[in-house]
């Protein structure tokens, strides 16, 4: 299933878009819940790579809107406090310190404390949520929506204390925490070295992208000025840029190196940047502050042509120089990860560029009992992948408190179930939903501008929602086939709307694409192909790529060779450990 | 328990042809016959061999009589003409529509209950006239629309479903159409489009009736143990005796030189079918050889199947009955109806 697949905390989309079909907001919410955690705010915020892996994309262009339809699942919801998980009245006496109040510490006590742990939190600012809360702008993100799903974590009995910055880890060790798990994030914002950086003349017109939007969202600065320039064109650029046409600024450009191709912001911030009237300039390669008599003039910018070289690099041609007048600069070009707290005598190995060595599967490092996650552990990524950093570090943190190895991991189950009910019925939808791809409406825009907390995005109506979650193509719902009951009548290579079925001759995989009833042009999706068939013993092959699922080859099956079966993944979780005491 | 109907999504890299459909553009309504009838592989085969001929879908008169058979015309080509006749009477509507409109491509659907039971008579009279008509019998041996019962292509000694053996000796339409003076005759297997598609390409393409015989089985009532027309006896007793290409006029291609196998025969618009010989010997422009040939296979136990014989020197109906060119429907007033005095005229030359 590639959407599930494609997800780093694998949720179950398909599964989750047919409860919200159903109408069941709730059963959605908390399967949601179950893998991402924080299903409100990764509605708002994911960078959704479920949506590029997308089987619909195939068919029809578009993916289906899963991000979004997740936040119809979260705003719909009821109260669902009484069903989320508890911690349990007696502790299992185990404490662990949890730096930083972002979303992969908030994970890992999500999944620690219904098995009874203690959680301590420690974070510097007032507030939590980290990352989500001061670089995400209001108007992506409302505060209200972080309250709540940041309060389920919280509320069951996490000792938080904010204000805390951790200064030392040594200290921190030596509070005889039986595990410590590092969700400090990346925040350190990358420099520019360029000629006028260091003028101090225009030190205050010149900020640091991560900084400039907490700076904001604290309300130490209210104003910027009317022309302003971005430099870098990630997701955080998209949020100076938009930020910045709310608090004042009436011309802002985003200078981007290279061409959209590589853009690393995602396609949709983009799309919503431009609506903002923000100008994204391509090919351009900063050179220097310009500065005259004291103040910032602009900056200069060599405009450059990309080219292909062998070995998949490109270089790049000066073909000439140009000066975009500005009155302030955010430059927003990454970040990187900083530890000055952690003593590099502490028994915590650090790399060749300084960071600490962490292992990919159990998030330990060096130092057993200590692990990292989110983008502390590897360096900048998003929020769904700290949340599965923080499943990952939960399950080695029981394991380690339990005194086992944290390699020995809990191996994933699955389950495959037949979808049929009866005669033509099926557990699921199977109908083709020709709908184009919803789109989203969007708050005005000047009352977008009027203040930093109008969310734009005001959701989708019943009437798009509806027609969205039918445009899933379900995935999980796989086309088993049953070679020995096969009588090979043709019926399924014949109904098939997509040509995806061919009975042929035997061959090698090369050879099967060139005689199959529509061309497999896809080289990354595998061919299904079946053992010998009883009466010819020729072979059933599959090109799944664009197939619809819409299980009309069960239908038209005599023998029911052809059965459409749902496929579920069981993930392990550290808390499923607490479900099978509490039932056992 | 209605099935959904066939997404209207196509695959992307489906092909068109040279006028710009894709086959599913030859479509009809989705079929209501039991799941893995051999008809709806009829249909496709048709749909396919449709497609690569690019014959225009609304130049096309579909007809029809009673049957499980004769509901397929409804499964292919929804732009195309159609006529849903009396129980066994689909030739003398398809010789009447034909009769009026020549420039139509026929194609006529019966089984061998419609065909060889109740309308076995109107069959051997198109023939006799040689309408010029895509004849398609899907097969089956059993009337499956009243569940079950022998029809007359029954072999001797095929079981039921309930395990009685047919006692009555089977109408074979390939040996009654042979004997009958057909100008195209042949046999296939709805389960074997490799063979069938080419099969219904060359038969569009001839001018005459074109008579094919395809062994379509029953999956609800005939295809059990014992029977002899199921997917698994069909397979195991079918003998071809030629393989079939229809090159078109506009794409020849030479004819390997010193290939003894291979006959070639043009037809009356200069398109070319060509046989690959699959059995010694086999001639299939010489009728007595035919029929002895058949009927020795049926003598075996085999099915025999390919074109087994084509003779593109005959004359259909209209060249027969020296008619006008062209459909009635696009002759002037005058010509089609020249009024009175043109009347008394004829009517003189009979006193």
């Amino acid at each position: 299933m590639d959407c599930q697949y494609a997800c780093p905390a694998h949720t179950n989309v398909p599964e989750y878009l047919r409860l919200i079909a159903q109408g069941r907001h709730d059963d959605s919410y908390l399967l949601n819940r179950e893998s991402n955690v924080f299903p409100g705010i990764l509605g708002r915020t994911c960078d959704r790579p479920c949506e590029p892996a997308c089987r619909r994309g195939r068919v029809d262009g578009k993916p289906v809107a899963i991000c979004r339809l997740k936040r119809v699942a979260a705003d719909l919801r009821d109260d669902i406090t009484d069903r989320l998980p508890v911690a349990p009245a007696v502790k299992n006496g185990k404490r662990v310190a949890l730096v930083g109040c972002g979303p992969s510490s908030l994970t890992v006590a999500n999944d620690l404390m219904p098995l009874g742990y203690d959680c301590v939190i420690l974070e510097k600012l007032d507030r939590s949520g980290g990352l989500m809360r001061v670089n995400i702008p209001a108007f992506r993100l409302p505060a209200s929506v972080l309250d709540e799903e940041i309060g389920y974590v919280l509320d069951m009995g996490v000792d938080i204390r904010y204000n805390t910055p951790v200064t030392s880890m040594k200290a921190l060790l030596a509070e005889g925490y039986d595990a410590v798990y590092v969700g400090s994030g990346a925040p350190k914002g990358k420099e520019l070295d360029i000629p006028g950086r260091d003028d101090p003349a225009i030190a205050d017109r010149i900020h640091i992208g991560i900084d400039w939007l907490k700076s904001v969202h604290f309300g130490h600065i209210e104003k910027i000025e009317s022309r302003v320039l971005i430099i870098g064109v990630g997701n955080t650029a998209m949020d100076c840029c938009r930020t910045s046409r709310r608090v004042g600024a009436t011309d802002v450009k985003v200078i981007a190196r290279r061409s959209r191709p590589y853009f690393k912001a995602s396609p949709w911030e983009l799309e919503d940047a431009e609506e903002e009237q923000v100008e994204i300039v391509e090919n351009h390669v900063p050179k220097r502050f310009v500065i005259e008599g004291g103040q910032l003039k602009g900056m200069e910018f060599d405009v450059v042509r990309w080219t292909d070289q062998p070995g998949g690099r490109q270089k790049s041609d000066v073909l000439d120089t140009v000066v975009i007048p500005c009155d302030a600069v955010i430059l927003a070009i990454g970040q990187d990860n900083a530890f000055p707290w952690i003593e590099r005598d502490a028994g915590i190995a650090f790399d060749q560029w300084d960071v600490p060595v962490v292992d990919r599967a159990t998030h330990m490092s060096s130092r057993a009992g200590v692990f990292f996650g989110g983008d502390a552990a590897f360096g900048p990524a998003n929020i769904i992948w700290a949340v599965e950093h923080g499943h990952q570090a939960a399950i080695s943190i029981h394991q380690y408190c339990q005194g086992l190895p944290v390699t020995d991991r809990p191996a994933f189950g699955m389950n495959l179930l037949s979808a049929k009910m009866g005669m033509h019925s099926w557990s699921y939808s199977n109908d083709y939903n020709p709908s184009p791809r919803a789109k989203m409406t969007h708050e005005e825009l000047v009352k977008r501008f009027s203040d930093v907390a109008v969310e734009v995005e005001l959701g989708f109506s019943p009437e798009q929602t509806a027609r969205e979650v039918q445009r899933c193509l379900n995935c999980d719902i796989q086309t088993d086939f049953t070679a020995a009951l096969c009588i090979e009548c043709d019926a399924c290579v014949d109904v098939c709307p997509v040509n995806c079925l061919t009975i042929t001759k035997d061959g090698d995989e090369a050879d099967l694409r060139g005689r199959l009833s529509a061309p497999a042009a896809n080289l990354s999706q595998e061919l299904y192909v079946s053992g010998a068939l009883p009466q010819t013993r020729r072979v059933m092959v599959k090109d799944e790529d664009v197939c619809l699922h819409c299980g009309l080859c069960a239908e038209r099956c005599p023998t029911a060779a052809w059965d459409m079966r749902k496929f579920e993944l069981e993930i392990p979780y550290a808390f499923a450990a607490a479900g099978a005491a509490a039932h056992g | 328990m209605t099935s959904i109907t066939k997404p209207p999504v196509r695959h992307p890299g489906l092909r068109r042809n040279s006028i710009g459909l894709t086959a599913r553009d030859y479509e009809g309504a989705m079929s209501t016959l039991c799941a893995g009838c051999g008809h709806d592989s009829v249909t496709a085969a048709i749909i396919q061999a449709a497609w690569e001929l690019a014959l225009p879908p609304h130049r096309v008169a579909k007809m029809s009589g009673i049957g499980c058979s004769s509901k397929t015309t409804a499964y292919f080509m929804k732009q195309a003409h159609g006529f849903n006749s009396v129980h066994g009477r689909m030739p003398s509507v398809a010789s009447g529509a034909n009769a009026a409109n020549r420039e139509l491509h026929y194609i006529g659907i019966s089984g061998d209950g419609d065909s060889l039971s109740i309308g076995l008579g109107q069959l051997c009279h198109a023939i006799r006239r040689n309408v010029n008509l895509l004849y398609v019998i899907e097969n089956n041996g059993v009337y499956g629309l009243t569940k079950g019962q022998f029809s007359a292509s029954s072999d001797v000694g095929s079981k039921s479903k309930r395990g009685e053996p047919n006692v009555q000796p089977p109408i074979d339409p390939v040996q009654l159409a042979l004997t009958l003076g057909a100008t195209f005759v042949a046999r296939s297997f709805s389960g074997d489009k490799a063979q069938l598609v080419p099969i219904l390409k060359a038969a569009f393409e001839h001018t005459g009736l074109a008579l094919v015989d395809v062994i379509s089985p029953c999956v609800t009532f005939n295809d059990h143990d014992g029977s002899t027309k199921s997917y698994r006896y069909t397979r195991e007793h079918t003998v071809e005796l030629t393989s079939v290409d229809l090159v078109p006029l506009r794409r020849e291609i030479g004819v390997p030189g010193g290939d003894e196998a291979v006959v070639s025969v043009t037809m009356h618009d200069g398109d070319v079918v060509r046989f690959r010989r699959t059995e010694d010997g086999y001639d299939p422009t010489d009728r007595e050889q035919a029929i002895a040939h058949v009927r020795a296979c049926q003598h075996r136990g085999e099915v025999a199947t390919g074109i087994l014989f084509i003779d593109e020197s005959g004359h259909d109906m209209h060249e027969v009955n020296g008619t006008v060119a062209g459909a009635l429907a696009e002759l002037p007033f005058e010509a089609l109806c020249p009024g009175s005095a043109s009347l008394a005229e004829l009517m003189a030359e009979f006193r």
